[in-house]
């Protein structure tokens, strides 16, 4: 599939409309990268993004991390031995699960809010998160 | 002590209170703090502080699953709750003993028994304590034949309130009849419980409570009383003990009523029994049980020199009292000022900000002062205002006054308003230096209605940047 003069002006409005910053999109044989102002793309896209992944999820993406949403014990996989929800280079959406925090007994499956992918694990399996600590940092997608 | 490390759940002033009985102890302590917090003093304080929360009590310093899962991640023996917020609150002992954390307070049970206004009453008066005339209500029909029995007005409660809440005043059958559904309704909103009853108002009271402590063994003692009658809508504003102007055999029988009443409920650690007592007639009446250490309880360090704090402390561990009741001895008296972050041009709204300038004077003997405030320090607007207590320990009365009074006057805050206008007025008031206070004096005297008709309370009395402006004595 290819895209028309007028479907790249169509894309460029949707653009101009929304808070994104930078669009990538590849089709056979074309491919299309547009790039708004200076274009930092760094941890300011995540924080543009956080409100919005807020509504849907009880925590915020800070910078380019994700932060515990509440105080527990962090667990990186669902069970002892099984293979955790996410590791270094694992690519996430949204609503990818990363971990489990455990609050007397509950367990809370904590989205990522955020897309990209996970380049550091910074808490430690089966020990205690405080709220707002950061679990893991992301290049944000 | 086979204790070693205790979780702090609690905030402000008190958290600090707290640290320091750690020390005292050779504990290690760890501070639950919430978002806002994080930056306090007891924080700094402690040997950890872990951010259990946002800055709302309702997702932080309210939640007993946080503070347990806190205390047990950070390796903690034991939970300190404080006042305010869970310390009261019966599924933080239940969570904590299913977790084997000690819980540094009362056992769940004698703690549902005083939350329960009706069955404390019932408590109360079967262990021999006098309780306001009153019952369970079980239609407006028969608040009215209670209320003409006893006398208009009468206090209508929920069974569920303490602290002030949940009461009403009824003058007439009328307003008895329509403040009836409302308060059925507000109970059952507020407390999830529905129960009223009704008490005859005393119209003229001092508020007496009586310091118990309790051990495992089942030793319990009495450490004096408080009066704290100067009040704004039932809040404490100024405690001192002893209770002035108090008859000796009513000192006796009141302490002894706190001693029976802690027993007859199996109370443990320690405790505070409030009683009303009629200024006309000098009877006393049981009011209710507070199950925590309370804010005044310094005036009691003060006069009786022991750490209440650390009691608890050795309490919790399972130790006996550390004396016996032969041992407590009073010296001289003790006198508490809140301090608050309170707005007196906005009818005493809560003032948060953040403190430029915050020094006590740190010259005047007998002063001491607890508190979580320095510069920069933030008031945040989520929790209470109170800021500092400032008590003075004199060996009289008017002694105690004095140097709470220089205090106020040399208190040097900036950055919010606060209540030191007010305090100071008080203190120079003649009704109070002479002992005329009932818990509506204040409300009164600032509506110039004050019972001796002497002198209006002057509130506009402002504290200023560089001292109080206030007159000598």
């Amino acid at each position: 599939m290819a895209l028309s003069d007028e479907d790249v002006r169509e894309i460029l409005r949707l653009i101009d409309e929304s808070d994104v910053s930078e669009l990538r999109i590849e089709t056979d044989g074309f491919s299309l990268h547009v790039v708004r102002g200076s274009a930092q793309r760094t941890a300011h896209s995540a924080q543009e993004k956080a409100p919005h992944s807020a509504l849907r999820t009880p925590h915020s993406v800070n910078g380019a991390t994700i932060d515990a949403p509440m105080l527990g014990t962090f667990y990186r996989a669902e069970a002892p031995g099984a293979s955790p929800f996410v590791d270094v280079g694992t690519r996430v959406e949204p609503d990818t699960t990363v971990c489990l925090i455990e609050v007397m007994k509950m367990m809370n499956s904590i989205p990522a809010g955020v897309e990209g992918t996970i380049v550091e694990v910074c808490a430690e399996n089966s020990k205690l998160v405080e709220f707002g600590q950061p679990l893991f940092r992301v290049e944000p997608a | 002590m086979s204790l070693a490390r205790v979780f702090i759940a609690n905030r402000g002033e008190i958290a600090v209170r707290i640290v320091r009985a750690c020390r005292a102890l050779g504990l290690e302590c760890v501070v639950g703090a919430s978002q806002v917090d994080m930056d306090g003093l007891a924080a700094e304080l402690a040997d950890r502080v872990v951010c259990i929360g946002p800055a709302p009590a309702s997702e932080s310093y309210l939640r007993p699953e946080l503070v347990v899962q806190a205390a047990l991640g950070t390796g903690c023996d034991a939970i300190h709750p404080g006042y305010g917020f869970l310390a009261e609150n019966p599924a933080l002992p239940r969570l904590a003993e299913e977790n084997g954390v000690r819980f540094v307070g009362p056992p769940p049970e004698a703690m549902e028994l005083a939350g329960d206004k009706l069955r404390a009453r019932e408590a109360a008066a079967s262990a021999g304590v006098p309780v306001v005339p009153g019952r369970e209500l079980s239609s407006p029909a028969d608040a009215e034949v209670f209320a003409a029995d006893a006398g208009y007005p009468v206090l209508l409660k929920a069974a569920g309130g303490g602290g002030g809440r949940g009461i009403k005043l009824a003058h007439s059958p009328e307003e008895l009849h329509s403040l009836f559904g409302v308060a059925v309704a507000e109970a059952g909103a507020a407390f999830g419980d529905e129960r009223l009853y009704a008490e005859r108002f005393v119209a003229d009271a001092r508020h007496v409570e009586v310091q118990v402590a309790a051990d495992a063994d089942g030793a319990v003692v009495h450490l004096g009383e408080r009066d704290c009658s100067v009040q704004r809508r039932y809040q404490k504003l100024i405690e001192e003990a002893p209770a002035p102007f108090l008859s000796t055999d009513t000192r006796d029988a009141l302490t002894a009523a706190g001693v029976a009443f802690a027993r007859a409920i199996g109370y443990r650690n320690l405790g505070t029994v409030e009683f009303i007592v009629d200024a006309a007639s000098g009877e006393f009446f049981f009011l209710e049980m507070n199950c925590r250490i309370q804010v005044e309880h310094p005036v009691t360090e003060e006069v009786t020199g022991r750490d209440l704090v650390a009691e608890q402390l050795r309490i919790a561990d399972g130790q006996p009292l550390s004396f016996t009741q032969d041992d407590v001895a009073f010296d001289g008296h003790a006198l508490e000022c809140r301090l608050t972050a309170e707005d007196a041009s906005r009818g005493f709204a809560p003032c948060p900000g953040r403190l430029t300038r915050f020094a006590v004077p740190d010259d005047i003997d007998g002063l001491r002062v607890d508190t979580h405030c320095r510069d920069g320090a933030l008031i945040p607007p989520h929790y209470d205002s109170l800021m500092a207590k400032l008590i003075g320990h004199g060996r009289d009365r008017e002694e105690a006054i004095e140097i709470v009074h220089e205090a106020l006057e040399r208190l040097e805050v900036e950055g919010v308003e606060t209540n030191a206008g007010l305090l100071a007025a008080v203190l120079d008031h003649p009704d109070f230096v002479h002992g005329r206070m009932t818990t509506r004096w204040l409300e009164e005297a600032e509506a110039g209605r004050s019972p001796s008709g002497y002198t209006r309370l002057d509130v506009e009395r402002r504290h200023q940047n560089a001292g109080l402006d206030a007159p000598r004595r």
